[in-house]
């Protein structure tokens, strides 16, 4: 090519396949979008009649009935965070040795690998409620059947992130452990664990908050907790009762917030 | 100097961190005292393995013969999905640019950050049972209860990345006398627009999972369908439905992978 021919050539950003496949994503996004409104079963007189019926729900709210606290809400919203931490500590119980076998460099062995992470997609794909219905139907109703629904779908998130943390993990300690001729509890010990552990604590933290969130709607199905009460509220119309629920729910889910933020400061 | 003493002066590799265990002592003391507020005894967790068992065994094997009814909810909860993605996105832009402390004064970013803690501390599920008490039951209530939810989500991470840009792109384009809107789509929007894509599709995969879930509530979608089969003990069809939920959400993942890969988010 000519140097007068170099000047004037176009520059692109984008190869003609690469800019093909955006302009292909953007006109599924928009067929998507058109499909959907075409065919969802919506009532048009609902949608405008939304903003009054908001209203009309917000003013029976009004002024939330803070005598129901300790009566009702306070000892329901620390079993709550009681489901989730348990739920949380069992579910670390059972995600880790799926994390170590998920883990390829751990676990230098295909099979093992892929059944890992098959446990872990099926455990992070079926919802906490799912679970809680299941768990519900087989311990009856309570907190045991919350915690066990917080602990199983736990599983599927701690025990990705984990084996994530585990695959990233430099060989370097891991090789001169096992050169010195030390067994695997000790190589996992020493040389795995020291490298993933602010990583470890960072996901538990982050899903005790999740969790937190999670264990206050697990008593709409019967599992424990908060979402109980809120239940029984909501079923007998006591609007101020409810909003009473909900200011506790936003407090306990904003503190729980604040204080992971902090130990996570103090402590990685 | 004085000469330091042999045994101050050899390191111990791993030594005793007294705050550490302290804190160790305290979560396992917790943990036993929470254990005991739940009453989780040994005898009711056997009984229930032998529930669990039977339940299984009523579990298997799934059920399809409905199938029309579960592709209609699977279909609603899809629906659901990206329209509550579309809402989500078209409203959690504008409350972003407000809340970024970059571009914005402290009096405009306090009230829409406000609004994106609101929005998500509450469960889609319970934000959905208001809606559901407001707007009557069906899609709508379950599409605005994801929208809350999106909104909070996506306006937290939109603001988070547009917190990182770099401000040199919009002080150029600010210096050409460029209008507000013109240093958003020249100056920001270019820096942060693959990552918006991956927060988009991220939360488009979150709303997918959530839609098959406020039917529980009577919000519409595959989750209805769920909770009246549990009610009538339906336990295969019950099976039928949870393993079509895991193969839409697993679906919608790869789904969601190939369009991070396409925009390299």
């Amino acid at each position: 090519m000519t140097p007068d021919g170099i000047a004037r050539r176009e520059w692109q950003r984008f190869t003609p396949m690469e800019r093909l496949a955006r302009y292909g994503v953007y006109l599924a996004i928009v067929a998507a979008i058109v499909v959907s409104i075409r065919t969802v079963q919506v009532i048009p007189e609902f949608v405008l009649d939304a903003p009054e019926q908001i209203g009309d729900l917000l003013r029976r709210m009004w002024p939330p009935d803070a005598a129901f606290y300790p009566e009702g809400i306070h000892a329901a919203l620390l079993d709550s965070i009681h489901i989730a931490s348990v739920g949380t500590a069992l579910g670390i119980a059972m995600a880790l040795p799926f994390g170590f076998l998920a883990a390829r460099n751990v676990t230098p062995a295909g099979w093992l690998n892929w059944l890992a992470r098959l446990v872990l997609i099926s455990a992070r794909s079926i919802n906490t409620l799912v679970f809680a219905l299941l768990f519900v139907a087989i311990f009856g109703p309570g907190a045991v059947a919350g915690t066990l629904a917080i602990a199983f779908h736990s599983i599927g998130f701690l025990g990705r992130l984990f084996a994530e943390a585990l695959e990233v993990a430099s060989p370097g300690p891991i090789e001169a452990l096992r050169a010195a001729g030390a067994p695997w509890p000790s190589v996992i010990v020493y040389g795995y664990w020291p490298q993933v552990a602010p990583a470890f604590w960072a996901l538990v933290l982050f899903r005790w908050d999740i969790n937190v969130r999670e264990s206050i709607v697990l008593g709409l199905v019967g599992a424990g907790g908060i979402g109980m009460a809120l239940d029984t509220a909501l079923n007998l119309f006591q609007w101020t009762r409810v909003a009473m629920v909900l200011v506790a729910i936003l407090a306990v889910v904003v503190i729980a917030e604040v204080a992971v933020t902090y130990i996570r400061k103090k402590i990685i | 100097m004085s000469p330091i003493p042999a045994a101050q002066h050899r390191a111990i590799a791993f030594p005793a961190n007294w705050p550490v265990r302290l804190g160790w002592t305290a979560l396992v003391l917790y943990l036993l005292y929470a254990l005991s507020h739940l009453e989780l005894t040994p005898a009711r967790f056997l009984a229930g393995l032998e529930f669990g068992r039977n339940f299984l065994l009523k579990l298997l094997p799934p059920d399809f013969a409905r199938w029309e009814l579960l592709l209609k909810g699977l279909e609603e909860s899809l629906e659901m999905a990206v329209l509550a993605s579309a809402l989500g996105v078209a409203l959690a832009l504008p409350v972003s640019l407000l809340a970024a402390r970059n571009l914005m004064p402290g009096w405009v970013t306090w009230p829409a950050r406000m609004l994106m803690v609101v929005c998500r501390s509450f469960h889609p599920v319970i934000v959905a049972i208001l809606f559901v008490k407001a707007v009557g039951f069906g899609a709508l209530a379950g599409i605005l209860a994801l929208t809350v939810a999106s909104l909070g989500f996506l306006g937290k991470l939109f603001t988070e990345a547009i917190e990182e840009i770099s401000l040199k792109q919009v002080e150029a384009i600010r210096a050409t006398g460029a209008p507000f809107m013109s240093v958003i789509s020249y100056g920001v929007l270019p820096q942060v627009f693959a990552r918006f894509i991956g927060f988009a599709s991220y939360e488009l995969d979150a709303n997918l999972r959530n839609s098959t879930m406020v039917g529980i509530v009577g919000a519409g979608g595959v989750g209805g369908t769920l909770f009246a089969a549990f009610q009538r003990f339906d336990y295969d069809f019950v099976c039928a439905i949870i393993l079509s939920i895991i193969a839409l959400i697993i679906a919608g993942e790869v789904l969601t992978n190939a369009v991070k890969k396409v925009f390299r988010a």
